[in-house]
């Protein structure tokens, strides 16, 4: 069974021993300085709610819900304690034994969780919808009108960051199979993901050209379903396991060299489906080799040797780079998606200064805790704007909306751009350079 | 009842924001980086400035509690862990650094000023602050006085006392005193400072500091030697102090410490090797190019199976930061991690070395041992479970002995991490009747009530 803090192995709280190395790399400790709000502190709550000490109840689930799970710590910790598992298993606790108070917010996790993100097909019906209402004019109409005073307070706060729904979704841009055209050299899927697939699906289309251009045949399915990151992230590890069962029969992970993820937070979930699936019988063998199949499209282009695009007339741009918390830190992921940055010729790559420290997107943190999100959104974009950079690469769609919002805010024009994007477009030029020649 | 009385007095001196009493808000006070040691306070209370930490403290005398001060809570021997019935005087929010003055190489901050930070900001003006404790990124400087820490440089650059030049402390009658100047020479009286540098919070609580600052080395080399047994890397070190050279860094690290070390940050440390030794000497480029070329001879002929030479500055730091995180690393084999800080004369390391080594055996205990080896400064770590008593009886029985044969060799029982909780048991066998007596006076003079951190370093 997927756990809760009160079924969870003790070892993983004893794994902590306390010597604060996390804290100043925790975003919460940082604005707070109050222990509670630091990776040791949480952990100590823990583990005194297993030992009887505290209980599970609303400061305790305050707490958690402050947390952004950014995982900085994991990356700080040399006692090596598995903060991901902790703080899920954490929020499990608290789902089942608190969540059930809020009738507005267990709406809105029945609503997202239990309804839209089970349900592919249903997700995508209300995301044309709502690009409907956002093309169509209404929104501008109900803005101006503010009829959104008529939303309830909870919906009326979430309405302005409702992402533009994209033009296409990934299926109507993308072949079910593709194949490069010189040699296949190498077999492989793409996870078109949720939000990237109905906001960003032309971010899907650039991973696929990079793969193609790269020797590998892809597989994308049409109709994909969600990969249970929010509802593991979020307390609701049952979901989360019938999701992964779904995902390892849409994919085979036997059939495939790789299976590619292209969004950091997705990616950090779906790389250990076998801790998910570790009691299921049938499931438990498949989800091992799942996971060691599952590759981040950076991690997995830097393993086989990512061609360098040609150079071309294209004039230089300088690139900075924000690492999302859950390629860099869930992932560990930190050295390949800036390789492939400097393999574009036209690419003039500056650092950022605090590259992976949180945006404040987090999930669904920037509609929980609205306040600490803007702060830390407000820190990134005075740090992306001191590069002097005309373009941001970041590779995971919660990042890009969030710094998007932050940069144009305050009247930034900067583009923001996935690695994998940049990498197509330089491919891309290659083919109009050589069809002028 | 009065309990709240008094509550209520402290939110009127820092206002209700910076006083927190909820189970769930003090729970995460009641331990520092020591492994075992608990206890919750009964309120945290966060002062903005000298005049509110002497109006805490007059508040805690007239109502009889014990006051325990904290920066970032990493101590390891137990010096900010609570006592029963305490209040915490946190001094996190006092964190500004407050001028560098590059004429005079001196930089001023309050007591919760971040260790790194202090460096960072002198860094900008070409100058250094050398006392380097492992937890320097997160450690305030009022606790590595409170402490007197040391680091990785002590060796050539000494402790924190060595830098400290003038303090601001409130003694526990709530008056405030400014102790020693910011001259280079001053002998006007006692040298008040010194009692309060290393006193663990139990004299005054200190709450601004004038430390001293030197210009950066221009150059240095980092050189990683490899052994196949223990015993020649600790003569190598008494070979290299022996010879008259005075390396900034000399850090030993054991097989265990190695592989959990490589676990953590993955930079090809030799798993296979029995230990290990970071060396490092700074200064002008030709003292340093001809004191690394004899300590690799040096090296070399004590049996060094291989040397390597960090290529640049950036190679350095990452061996560097590897060795500062040898001590939570080692948390990853066993739940419990009781780490000492033994200290020997140089010339008695190996015989230290292997001493640890047979007693674990002899306990049957997982023990990694690393340390700073050219001060003599050992970090003996036992790895065990608190919840298995009768391994945690056999550590006991094992650090008596480590802790008695270190004093038969000269030594001290805490070279840098002070004796707080963790080492109380030791100080009179180590310091004498005598010398505990006194030590005890003087605390008895400046606190006669007991107020501050009771029960640190002596009943």
């Amino acid at each position: 069974m997927p756990e809760k803090l009160t079924t969870i192995d003790y070892s993983f709280l004893q794994q902590c021993m306390h010597c604060g190395m996390c804290l100043p790399t925790c975003p919460t400790y940082d604005l707070t300085k109050r222990e509670r709000h630091g990776p040791r502190g949480r952990i100590a709550l823990m583990r005194a709610v297993v030992d009887g000490e505290l209980t599970v109840d609303e400061e305790f689930s305050k707490e958690m819900s402050y947390c952004l799970g950014c995982l900085a710590c994991q990356t700080a910790c040399p006692a090596g304690v598995d903060y991901a598992q902790l703080f899920e298993a954490a929020r499990a606790e608290v789902a089942v034994q608190q969540g059930q108070n809020n009738t507005a917010s267990r709406f809105w996790r029945w609503l997202t969780l239990e309804v839209l993100f089970m349900n592919p097909r249903l997700l995508r019906g209300v995301a044309r919808m709502l690009r409907i209402y956002q093309k169509s004019g209404i929104e501008n109409i109900v803005r101006k009108m503010r009829l959104t005073k008529l939303l309830p307070a909870s919906l009326r706060n979430v309405e302005p960051l409702a992402p533009r729904i994209g033009e296409y979704f990934s299926n109507e841009i993308i072949e079910a199979h593709e194949k490069p055209l010189g040699k296949t050299s190498f077999r492989v899927a793409v996870l078109t993901g949720c939000v990237q697939d109905l906001v960003f699906a032309n971010i899907n289309r650039d991973t696929v050209d990079v793969l193609l251009a790269n020797g590998c045949a892809v597989d994308t399915p049409p109709l994909q379903g969600c990969c249970g990151s929010l509802h593991g992230h979020n307390g609701e590890p049952t979901l989360a396991a019938e999701l992964a069962r779904a995902m390892i029969d849409q994919f085979p992970p036997k059939k495939y060299d790789a299976i590619i993820s292209n969004a950091g937070g997705c990616g950090s979930h779906l790389r250990h489906y076998s801790r998910l699936l570790a009691d299921d019988p049938q499931y438990a063998e498949v989800s091992k080799i799942w996971d060691s199949k599952l590759r981040d499209i950076h991690e997995w282009l830097a393993e086989i040797g990512c061609r360098a695009p040609l150079p071309s007339n294209e004039s230089s741009m300088v690139v900075t780079y924000h690492e999302s918390c859950h390629l860099a830190h869930g992932q560990k992921i930190r050295l390949a998606p800036v390789s492939l940055l400097r393999l574009i010729p036209c690419v003039s790559l500056v650092e950022l200064n605090e590259s992976a420290w949180c945006c404040g997107s987090a999930g669904v943190y920037s509609i929980t805790q609205p306040e600490t999100s803007d702060v830390l959104l407000d820190r990134k974009v005075r740090h992306i704007l001191a590069t002097g950079a005309s373009i941001l690469a970041t590779s995971n769609p919660g990042c890009h909306l969030q710094i998007e919002r932050g940069l144009r805010a305050a009247g930034s024009e900067i583009e923001i751009l996935q690695p994998v994007t940049l990498l197509a477009r330089a491919y891309r030029r290659e083919q109009t350079s050589s069809q002028t020649l | 009842m009065s309990s709240s009385a008094w509550i209520n007095e402290l939110v009127d001196i820092v206002g209700q924001d910076h006083v927190l009493t909820a189970k769930i808000d003090i729970l995460p006070y009641s331990f520092d980086g020591t492994a075992t040691l608990k206890q919750s306070p009964l309120a945290v209370v966060f002062p903005a400035n000298t005049a509110e930490v002497a109006a805490c403290v007059r508040l805690a005398m007239q109502h009889e509690i014990a006051v325990v001060t904290r920066g970032s809570g990493t101590g390891l021997s137990g010096g900010s862990v609570p006592t029963p019935n305490s209040l915490v005087i946190c001094l996190v929010r006092m964190d500004a650094v407050l001028t560098v003055d590059p004429e005079n190489l001196t930089v001023r901050a309050q007591a919760g000023a971040i260790t790194q930070k202090i460096d960072d900001a002198a860094g900008e003006h070409g100058l250094f602050y050398p006392p380097d404790p492992g937890s320097i990124k997160i450690s305030t400087i009022g606790g590595n006085v409170a402490e007197n820490s040391g680091g990785l440089r002590g060796l050539k650059y000494g402790v924190t006392r060595d830098y400290v030049m003038e303090l601001e402390v409130v003694l526990p009658d709530a008056s405030i005193v400014r102790l020693g100047n910011s001259c280079v020479k001053d002998v006007a009286g006692y040298s008040l400072k010194d009692l309060f540098i290393g006193s663990e919070g139990t004299l005054g609580i200190v709450t601004e500091v004038l430390l001293k600052l030197l210009p950066k080395p221009e150059a240095r080399r980092t050189m990683l030697a490899t052994y196949a047994r223990m015993e020649d890397a600790a003569e190598t070190v008494s070979a290299i102090i022996a010879a008259r050279i005075i390396p900034c860094t000399l850090e030993f690290l054991d097989q265990t410490t190695i592989r959990c070390v490589e676990d953590f940050c993955r930079i090809g440390l030799p798993t296979d090797a029995a230990a290990l030794l970071l060396m490092e000497t700074d200064g002008h480029p030709a003292a340093v190019a001809d004191e690394a070329e004899r300590m690799e001879a040096i090296a070399r002929k004590m049996g060094a199976s291989s040397i390597r030479v960090a290529k640049d500055a950036n190679e350095a730091a990452v061996l560097a930061t590897a060795r500062r995180s040898a001590f939570s690393a080692l948390a990853r084999l066993r739940p419990t991690t009781i780490l000492e800080d033994v200290t020997v004369p140089r010339n008695q390391l190996a015989t230290m070395v292997s001493f640890i080594n047979e007693v674990a055996a002899r306990y049957g205990l997982m023990v990694g041992t690393f340390g700073h080896m050219g001060d003599g400064n050992l970090h003996p770590t036992f790895l065990a479970d608190e919840k298995d008593a009768d391994e945690m009886k056999r550590v006991h029985l094992a650090l008596n002995e480590i802790v008695t044969r270190t004093i038969e060799l000269g030594g001290t029982i805490t070279g840098e991490h002070g004796v707080g909780l963790a080492k109380r048991e030791w100080l009179a066998q180590q310091v004498g009747d005598a010398s505990l007596s006194l030590m005890k006076l003087v605390k008895h003079s400046l606190d006669p009530c007991n107020l501050l951190n009771p029960g640190k370093i002596f009943h």
